[in-house]
């Protein structure tokens, strides 16, 4: 298509060319020219078709990839608002271990994730405020994390999915000593370590 | 020899001091100065010849005022002495006894300790300085060495100069010399908590925190070598050689944690020490004997120090759960003569440092400024170091849980904290 609009332009400039030369040369009068009958020229309706068609496909493509972009960001939102509902940590209450009824949601919200990746394995980690012992918050954070494992695997959830850690009070989620630091800094975080790539958002 | 020429002292001795039982002296062996810690004997240390002899001064008279049993006379120094020693002019400054030191062309601190009452010389003796170069770590641990003697010889009771701390800092490892000098980072990568040592002062345990877990390593400090021992996977930590160093006890579980027990330098598997049924346990410190194991347990709900045999049986509740708003004892150190656990106490809105006595269990509060926590006996089984906020950050301080006479030993940037107080440094 394009070899042929090139030979179309070609022949165009070719006679122009001729044009201006015989107007240079004598200016004799001369009867009027013939209407210049314009033959029909198949190639250009050729082309011209083409452009057409061309122009659809394209706005079809760029409407087709728009619509799949949008499709592909709303997907890659609802993983991210997936991963982020698992990566939502589980609070305590000070020195202690035991699941409070207000956390319990973040933990369900949890469930239909593992369900949808049948191979993600997780790692918990147990974290403390720094109020009490840095050595007891050590076992203290373990215990913590322990307590959510058992909580999922009363849930249905395979034991071997879960590691559980405990970093105790060595890596604070907020770095104060007030009331709010210490209540975010006593939590479990969640962190997928394998099977989850690509990651299947549930119910898909 | 020496105790027959410091029997004969005694007897010469018209000190007014009152005769104080001490565990830690074998009987019939009571050396020296009848002691009484509430009055320290007084000592001049004169004036000390050969090379860097003024560092050496300054050093004898820091570490015996260190160990808070003897009053360290400050007098200009003087030349030093030739010749007969004019007891009566020491006994004008109040002095019990004359340390009078030298460091000979050979390399090493001759120490001489006169008794100024009996107007003799009570000891001697001669503390090499090898090949260390003068002012280095090895040397001034000579120094100390020198230190401890002569307070042995005064008072009976070696000092605790030549000994080290080790603790984490900013969560990495540092050892600092007793008298706050000698800072020496343990080359350590990542995040490193709660060491230990070993009795021989030649290893360290401690906790290793990675992203996938807490992990025990037992490191030669002399070398550098350091080995990872068999764990259980996940959570590790607070680890504890025994007294004879042939085992190292560590909280390690998957539901709760209990202490197990390995060999530090083999490769069987961790066997379970504790039966926490899912509680939580860390902490654990041996008996001076090895027959038992004190250690923190939260089996309540809340944590407490407990003793048990060292093979896992006949644990018991050694703080008990006082009346108090929030019960909260962690953190043990069981005293190397074996008589007390140090500990730390929720007190009111802040932790303090107490000790137990284990036979009669009645307990002192060793702290009350601002927040104190996590002690380590030094070797004298009287002086103790721990975690306090007093100067603001945590910083390690030393408190003499006899006169209750405190002193900060780290200072700088960063938060210092979880210390523990070497054995004795035999070599140099």
């Amino acid at each position: 298509m394009h070899a042929r609009i090139r030979s179309l332009a070609l022949a165009a400039l070719a006679l122009s060319a001729v044009t201006t030369t015989a107007c240079k040369k004598k200016p004799v009068l001369a009867p009027p020219p013939a209407p210049v009958v314009k033959p029909f020229n198949q190639d250009s309706a050729n082309a011209a078709e083409a452009a057409k068609r061309a122009a659809a496909e394209a706005a079809a493509k760029a409407a087709a990839d728009k619509a799949a972009a949008e499709a592909a960001a709303r997907y890659a939102a609802a993983v991210a608002a997936a991963k982020a509902s698992f990566a939502t940590p589980v609070y305590f209450d000070y020195d202690k271990a035991e699941i409070r009824d207000d956390q319990k949601a973040a933990l369900e919200a949890k469930l239909p994730i593992f369900q949808a990746n049948a191979d993600m394995r997780i790692r918990i980690a147990g974290n403390t405020d720094n109020r009490g012992s840095d050595e007891y918050n050590m076992v203290l954070g373990q215990k913590r994390a322990a307590e959510v494992k058992r909580y999922l695997v009363a849930r249905g959830i395979d034991a071997g999915r879960i590691d559980v850690v405990s970093f105790g009070e060595e890596r604070p989620a907020v770095a104060a000593d007030t009331e709010d630091a210490w209540g975010k800094n006593r939590r479990d975080e969640f962190e997928i370590i394998a099977g989850a790539n690509p990651f299947k958002l549930p119910g898909k | 020899m020496i105790s027959r020429a410091v029997r004969a002292f005694g007897v010469l001795c018209l000190c007014p001091f009152v005769a104080v039982a001490q565990d830690t002296i074998p009987q019939g062996v009571r050396v020296g100065l009848t002691y009484d810690p509430s009055s320290r004997p007084g000592v001049f240390i004169t004036a000390v010849g050969g090379p860097a002899g003024d560092s050496v001064r300054a050093i004898l008279a820091r570490d015996l005022d260190f160990g808070d049993r003897l009053t360290v006379i400050s007098a200009e120094a003087g030349p030093p002495p030739t010749g007969a020693i004019n007891y009566a002019l020491y006994a004008k400054l109040t002095a019990s006894a004359i340390v009078q030191a030298s460091v000979t062309p050979q390399g090493s601190l001759h120490v001489a300790v006169h008794d100024v009452a009996g107007k003799r010389v009570l000891n001697v003796g001669d503390f090499a300085f090898g090949t260390a170069a003068t002012y280095s770590s090895a040397w001034r641990m000579a120094v100390h060495r020198a230190s401890d003697e002569v307070e042995r010889w005064v008072t009976s009771t070696r000092g605790i100069a030549a000994t080290r701390v080790l603790y984490v800092r900013d969560q990495r490892l540092y050892i600092v010399d007793s008298d706050g000098a000698n800072l020496t980072p343990v080359g350590v990568g990542g995040t490193a908590l709660s060491p230990a040592w070993h009795p021989t002062g030649r290893y360290v345990a401690y906790t290793q925190m990675a992203d996938d877990g807490t992990h025990i390593v037992v490191r030669d400090i002399i070398s550098g070598q350091g080995r990872r021992v068999p764990d259980l996977g996940g959570s590790n930590v607070t680890p504890a050689f025994s007294p004879d160093g042939s085992t190292l006890v560590y909280s390690a579980g998957d539901d709760g944690t209990d202490l197990y027990a390995v060999s530090p330098f083999g490769s069987e598997a961790p066997r379970r020490v504790t039966v926490g049924h899912g509680s939580p346990s860390s902490s654990p410190t041996f008996s001076p004997d090895g027959r038992k194991i004190a250690f923190t347990s939260g089996r309540l709900g809340h944590p407490e120090v407990y003793i048990t045999d060292a093979d896992g049986t006949n644990a018991e509740l050694l703080t008990e759960k006082a009346a108090v708003e929030q019960p909260y004892r962690t953190d043990p150190d069981w005293s190397p003569d074996g008589r007390n656990v140090a500990f730390t106490s929720q007190e009111g809105p802040n932790l303090q440092v107490m000790m137990i006595n284990v036979r009669d269990r009645k307990v002192r509060q060793l702290t009350g400024d601002a927040r104190n926590e996590n002690p380590s006996w030094a070797p004298d089984a009287r002086h103790i170091v721990f975690t306090s906020t007093r100067s603001g950050a945590k910083q390690l301080w030393v408190l003499d849980t006899e006169s209750g006479r405190t002193r900060q030993l780290t200072r700088g940037a960063g938060v210092a904290r979880q210390a523990a107080w070497s054995p004795r440094m035999e070599q140099p």
